[in-house]
């Protein structure tokens, strides 16, 4: 026998296993109410005239039980297959639901907005791509990290490259690039810093004392009565290519020139500086002559 | 203690004036004794260290033996004796079936006929999108500007909430040739994903250990000259291929006066990137010093004698990769075919490597 009252009060006031109370309300696990909410006229178990509407993969059925079937656990539920349009679902619930209560009606039409919508928003979720979560096994990880220190301490980088670039160096691949011979390259630039330094030195230690230079040269010239060594001297301050036999004479006979001269011209102590530094100036040209000699 | 007694019953057989020598036998015996066999501990202890004790001296012994004949080769003026090869993981790996010998012909016949072959042909010039995860923040744009900077013809595209798959599609209209995804994870750059297009390969790679070029001491500043590229150690068919997927995306004219070098140095499966400046020296050695004073013939001879050097400055990132799977054609997670896919029971010999 069915009584809705006495199953009602059975199931709200001792127990049912479908109710959940949580903090904000009474609510009902059972997948046949339409509601979800535990109350008389929404409890599908002590209502014997009762509809719903339920999801099977995608498809919604309309589920309706009456009091006729009570007896027959088996048949209790009429399902009724409802089309995939909203609207034609509405006339289709409304036809079935003809004279039922208007409240149920109701809340089945409501049931049925909520799961279109569900419906329609998985079905778009599911279309998205999304980030898959992976798990971090920290074996494998700490174990990894072990032995990518090893191998960068096993590869010796630097050396690899080193080596590789070597290897490409001499197969040629940089020809005529900055393939240079380094070494007459830097010879050339150290010819180039030597003749740099001269010229300074040149510029530096002429300063204070041109004028007496000058004059003592004139000296010189006028005493002895060189003149041709004089033009050659002057050829090799200009330029260092000039031929090392003819600066070596030149440096003879400027010292023994030198030497007579001192005693007689003791009071001018610039004189002797600059001769001095004048040698060594000579010298220095020597050496970037043969410098130069030796590379080209 | 049953062979204790049998040796003496044998010994006794024989005759009872052995019985000293059948002693001293037992004593010799017992000292090979493993110690761990012995249950008290302060013999067990005192009998380990003696063995010990005993293991280092020969060992010594055996060291000064080999010095003594090589320094004795030395100066009789014979060859002296080869010289060990330590056992290192690079010279015991397991034998791999694809390790690619220089003279495949099927391997080469395989290259031109995949997906990298117009590119490395010269027929086009490749052009990259360089792109990241969804979230992405602190290192990662850091990260992709110096990528930026590394690969010439890179493009940095927001990601958007655009799907991978739509992304592929874009770049395969603007004619891009691969699509790096830079994917961070909890602020740190943690994966790379190279698609090669339009029908290339896409390699995940893990990424790690990655220092910006503001972190490295000394670094210098690359200039905007095409790098050249350095790929040491990918012997495998496997490993050609990913040597193959990464020389795509750099430019195969590279600018030679501009000396920089991109390094992607596998060693044990994983991948080393380091990017450098780097110059050509000679080596300063007494010879150069006197050069000046020699005569020109001598010249010669010190220029044969000395040797050129390359001096490398570290700039750009620096990080590793190691390689998580290999798919077949573009990004596809669930109909994708992979090429190759690391699993968890590789890792159950450290010697073994598959690039």
């Amino acid at each position: 026998m069915q009584h809705d009252e006495v199953i009602w009060q059975v199931i709200r006031h001792k127990h049912c296993s479908f109710m959940s109370k949580i903090s904000t309300g009474i609510f009902c696990r059972n997948p046949y109410n339409v509601t979800g909410i535990c109350n008389r006229s929404s409890c599908p178990l002590a209502n014997s005239r009762y509809a719903t509407i339920r999801d099977h993969d995608g498809v919604f059925y309309l589920y309706m039980k009456t009091i006729e079937r009570a007896h027959k656990p088996n048949d209790l539920w009429e399902r009724v297959k409802l089309p995939k349009n909203y609207e034609k679902t509405l006339e289709v619930i409304d036809k079935h639901l003809m004279y039922w209560p208007k409240l149920l009606v109701h809340k089945i039409k409501q049931r049925l907005t909520k799961m279109t919508q569900m419906r329609i928003r998985m079905r778009k979720l599911a279309l998205k791509t999304r980030e898959k979560i992976m798990t971090t096994p920290r074996k494998e990880k700490k174990r990894e990290t072990r032995r990518e220190e090893k191998a960068e301490k096993a590869a010796v980088l630097d050396k690899a490259i080193e080596k590789e670039l070597l290897a490409r160096l001499e197969n040629g691949i940089y020809d005529g690039i900055y393939n240079l011979p380094f070494n007459k390259f830097i010879e050339t630039l150290d010819t180039d810093e030597l003749k740099a330094e001269d010229e300074n030195e040149e510029e530096s230690e002429v300063e204070y004392v041109e004028a007496n230079f000058e004059l003592e040269e004139e000296d010189d010239i006028e005493d002895l009565g060189m003149k041709d060594y004089h033009i050659s001297n002057d050829n090799a301050v200009d330029d260092d290519d000039d031929e090392e036999v003819n600066a070596v004479k030149e440096k003879r006979v400027r010292r023994w020139s030198k030497s007579a001269h001192e005693k007689s011209e003791k009071d001018e102590p610039g004189t002797k500086l600059k001769k001095k530094s004048r040698i060594h100036v000579e010298v220095d040209h020597e050496d970037g002559g043969e410098r130069q000699k030796a590379t080209f | 203690m049953g062979g204790k007694r049998k040796n003496s019953e044998s010994e006794g057989m024989e005759g009872d004036n052995d019985g000293k020598n059948s002693n001293k036998k037992m004593k010799k015996e017992k000292t090979e004794i493993l110690p761990s066999s012995i249950k008290n501990k302060e013999k067990r202890s005192a009998v380990h260290a003696k063995l010990k004790h005993q293991k280092k001296l020969d060992k010594r012994k055996k060291l000064k033996a080999r010095a003594a004949a090589e320094k004795r080769a030395l100066e009789l003026g014979e060859e002296p004796p080869p010289k060990q090869i330590p056992r290192t993981i690079e010279n015991t790996r397991e034998a791999d079936a694809t390790v690619c010998m220089p003279d495949d012909e099927e391997l080469f016949a395989g290259n031109d006929a995949d997906e990298f072959s117009s590119i490395l042909k010269h027929d086009r010039t490749p052009k990259i999108l360089i792109t990241t995860c969804r979230f992405n923040s602190t290192r990662g744009p850091a990260f992709i500007s110096e990528l930026l900077s590394v690969i010439p013809n890179a493009h940095y595209y927001k990601r958007g909430t655009y799907d991978l798959k739509k992304i592929v599609e874009y770049a395969n209209n603007k004619e891009f040739t691969s699509i790096i995804v830079v994917h961070t994870n909890r602020r740190e750059p943690d994966g790379l994903l190279i698609i090669g297009l339009p029908d290339g390969p896409t390699a995940h790679f893990k990424l790690s250990s990655l220092v910006l070029r503001k972190d490295i001491k000394n670094h210098g500043n690359p200039t905007s000259h095409k790098p050249e590229l350095v790929l040491n150690n990918f012997t495998t068919r496997l490993g050609h291929r990913i040597g193959r997927l990464i020389q795509s995306l750099f430019p195969q004219d590279p600018n030679f006066q501009g000396r920089r070098v991109v390094t992607f140095h596998n060693q044990r499966d994983f991948i080393f990137f380091r990017h450098h400046r780097y110059i050509f020296e000679t080596k300063e050695s007494k010879q150069s010093d006197s050069k000046g004073k020699k005569a020109k013939d001598a010249k010669d001879e010190s220029i044969a004698k000395e040797k050129v050097v390359a001096h490398l400055q570290e700039c750009g990132p620096r990080f590793t990769l190691k390689l998580v799977n290999l798919q077949h054609g573009t990004f596809d997670t669930k109909g994708g075919e992979y090429e190759w896919v690391h699993k968890p029971e590789m890792d159950t010999s450290r010697r073994r490597f598959f690039l």
